[in-house]
């Protein structure tokens, strides 16, 4: 029931074939001598109230996909509709009041927190920012921010360095549900945390989740944790999404290589059950250079990688709501054929 | 008896500092059998980190102590040898490997300068079969290209790479013992498998113990034999693996193996949690610290549980509140 209206309702986010690329300088003139491809023709959305999760190994380029969404960064190719508007090339101050509505939580809060600021003055800003409330009514809202996230009242005076890991990361979480936004993009929020921490942090995401019908983009690189908080889970791999389906179908019914190896991996804290794990040789490889065929398919050394030369892979719909891309490198011949048929 | 390596018993290891002199590790015991891997797993701030450290005699200096204990290894007392000897079986006979290969490796020599050099300090050999040895140790441990790659500096290598490096740093002379201080933290869960799989086969085949540190359990369920679960400086809970797995007893043990999510606990359900979080080395009480964590008050916070076996090789800090049964 509840499934069916996510997929119905108006996007809140709608991500169209965007395209992030930093140049390479190089030489003595530090001229530009190509470019790495973070994120490389990605598409996607998240409907009000709904969790996409994001994993990946480190340089996908899940993170740069985050920053880019609050325009952190801009995209060169590409849209980024948010609650109807195109902001992917909105100027910052057109921007800034739809800032209300999107919010950030980064992974370290120690980092993200200015420590010269005390607890009270980092939760009142974005109410100053926006021009919100008088002092009174701050101090007020405060308070119940501090008490919402879990945070004794008299926190409010004291520095983030006075806080644990975890404390410090509902801290981050109070500063980004200040003014109440639809989206917030949580990149590694619980990975700096301890076993015990991370899981209480997890359940408040949840509680507030419910409770303010807020969507989340959750990336991580934890299988195990973005599985257990999201509703849709997007696989990347070097700058692209590769596979993009309900969470159950993800982990219960893999079909991309990439994802099936991924999974493998995750070490299952069952002493008695023994996994057959794919091992995948070396790291991912650089996006400066990446193959010119299919990216996975080069790293597993697959006979069919010479055809795939100058191809590109888009998703195909293998079955209502599982995307995959149609790489014969990465797919089951069954598979494969299937997608090659919706073309 | 003569199939242990490592015994450590009633550790006591502390800290100087301007609140006196604080236990990070309070009378720890535990040993480590010949070609067994033993993990340690806990928070931060349990003292994972700081046994290891002991029994290799790195702690940070000058306020790191050890105050009372033994560490025999081989039947030989640790805390007794002078820093000489200590340097001739650290590296030699204990391959310690730590979490951050970036801080281990120093950045301005090439690899194999600095992989020649644990054979040119401990095997005598010459610059030259120094030289062969470090490039086999690096077909060892599966380095694409290692003749190239023995020229290269670290910063020009990978994260999964450097740690294959710090590896064959630890594995170079044939330890008897390795301690691996979480080796694969820092890496993604694709490159962690590719580790893991490499320190298991390689110990497998050069018969070693080793001392696994690690926050993860799930590596610890793949890895280990026998795990020792530590909180607020002392073992709570020393099982092997499949007990501590099936039949946890101690309230912290269940907790932390409770509070993770598994991919199949119910999505979107709330985790079970523990409470609160670990309390600061100088506000530790006397008793029981995981009751203190629970809030939990009277004597179990005065007096100190005892540390005895339940059943056999099945050891709990055996606190009335938090074991139940007993």
């Amino acid at each position: 029931m509840r499934r069916r209206n996510l997929t119905t309702m108006q996007p809140l986010l709608s991500v169209n074939q965007l395209k992030i690329h930093f140049p390479v300088l190089g030489g003595v003139f530090k001229k530009r001598i190509g470019s790495v491809k973070a994120v490389d023709d990605v598409s996607f959305s998240i409907a009000p109230g709904e969790t996409l999760g994001l994993v990946g190994e480190s340089g996908c380029g899940k993170s740069t996909l985050g920053k880019a969404i609050v325009r952190l960064y801009e995209p060169n190719a590409g849209s980024i509709h948010f609650q109807g508007h195109d902001i992917s090339h909105a100027s910052q101050s057109s921007i800034r009041p739809l800032r209300r509505d999107m919010q950030m939580i980064f992974q370290d809060p120690s980092e993200s927190l200015n420590a010269r600021h005390s607890v009270r003055s980092i939760l009142e800003e974005p109410f100053i920012i926006h021009g919100i409330g008088n002092k009174e009514e701050r101090r007020i809202w405060v308070n119940q921010l501090l008490d919402r996230v879990g945070l004794p009242a008299n926190s409010a005076d004291k520095y983030s360095f006075e806080f644990s890991g975890g404390q410090r990361q509902r801290i981050g979480i109070a500063r980004a549900i200040a003014l109440k936004p639809k989206l917030i993009i949580c990149d590694e929020p619980v990975s700096a945390l301890d076993v015990s921490v991370q899981s209480q942090v997890l359940n408040l995401l949840l509680e507030l989740q419910q409770e303010m019908g807020l969507s989340y983009l959750f990336i991580a690189h934890d299988l195990a944790v973005v599985k257990h908080i999201s509703d849709r889970v997007a696989v990347m791999y070097l700058g692209k999404i590769v596979e993009l389906a309900d969470a159950d179908a993800i982990y219960q019914k893999p079909r991309h290589a990439y994802t099936k190896a991924l999974l493998s991996a995750i070490p299952e804290p069952k002493p008695s059950v023994k996994k057959t794990r794919i091992l995948l040789e070396g790291d991912v490889p650089s996006p400066i250079n990446p193959p010119a065929g299919s990216a996975f398919g080069h790293r597993i050394n697959h006979p069919l990688y010479e055809q795939t030369i100058g191809q590109t892979f888009p998703l195909r719909e293998i079955e209502p709501n599982h995307f995959v891309a149609a790489d014969p490198c990465c797919l089951s011949t069954e598979d494969y054929a299937k997608v090659s048929q919706t073309v | 008896m003569s199939d242990i390596l490592l015994d450590v018993r009633k550790l006591i290891t502390a800290f100087d500092t301007d609140s006196g002199l604080l236990r990070a590790v309070d009378q720890v015991s535990f040993s480590v059998k010949k070609r067994q891997t033993v993990g340690i797993v806990g928070e931060s701030g349990c003292g994972k980190s700081v046994t290891a450290m002991s029994i290799v005699r790195l702690l940070p200096q000058p306020s790191g102590k050890i105050l009372e204990g033994e560490i025999l290894f081989k039947g030989n007392d640790l805390t007794k040898v002078d820093s000489k000897d200590m340097r001739r079986i650290r590296g030699n006979e204990i391959g310690v490997i730590f979490q951050e290969p970036m801080t281990a490796l120093n950045p301005s020599h090439r690899i194999g300068k600095q992989l020649s050099e644990c054979f040119l300090l401990h095997k005598n050999m010459s610059k030259k079969e120094a030289w062969q040895a470090s490039l086999e140790m690096l077909h060892l441990v599966r380095i694409p290209a290692p003749e190239i790659r023995m020229s290269d500096y670290p910063h020009q290598l990978s994260g999964g790479m450097r740690q294959r490096i710090v590896i064959a740093m630890a594995l170079a002379c044939r330890p008897d013992l390795i301690i691996a201080d979480e080796p694969t933290t820092a890496l993604d869960v694709t490159v962690q498998a590719q580790i893991l799989d490499l320190i298991k086969h390689q110990q497998e085949e050069l018969g070693m113990s080793m001392i696994l540190i690690t926050h993860d359990l799930g590596v610890i369920a793949e890895t280990c034999d026998e795990v020792v679960v530590m909180y607020g400086g002392r073992i709570v809970e020393r099982a092997p693996v499949k007990t501590i797995f099936e039949n946890p007893r101690h309230a912290y043990t269940k907790g932390l193996l409770h509070s993770m999510p598994h991919l199949d606990t119910p999505r979107k359900s709330m985790l079970p949690v523990i409470p609160g979080m670990v309390a600061s080395l100088n506000q530790f009480v006397h008793g029981c610290r995981f009751c203190q964590r629970m809030k939990r008050e009277g004597s179990v916070l005065r007096e100190r549980p005892l540390y005895k076996e339940i059943s056999p090789n099945h050891w709990v800090e055996a606190c009335p509140q938090c074991v139940e049964g007993i």
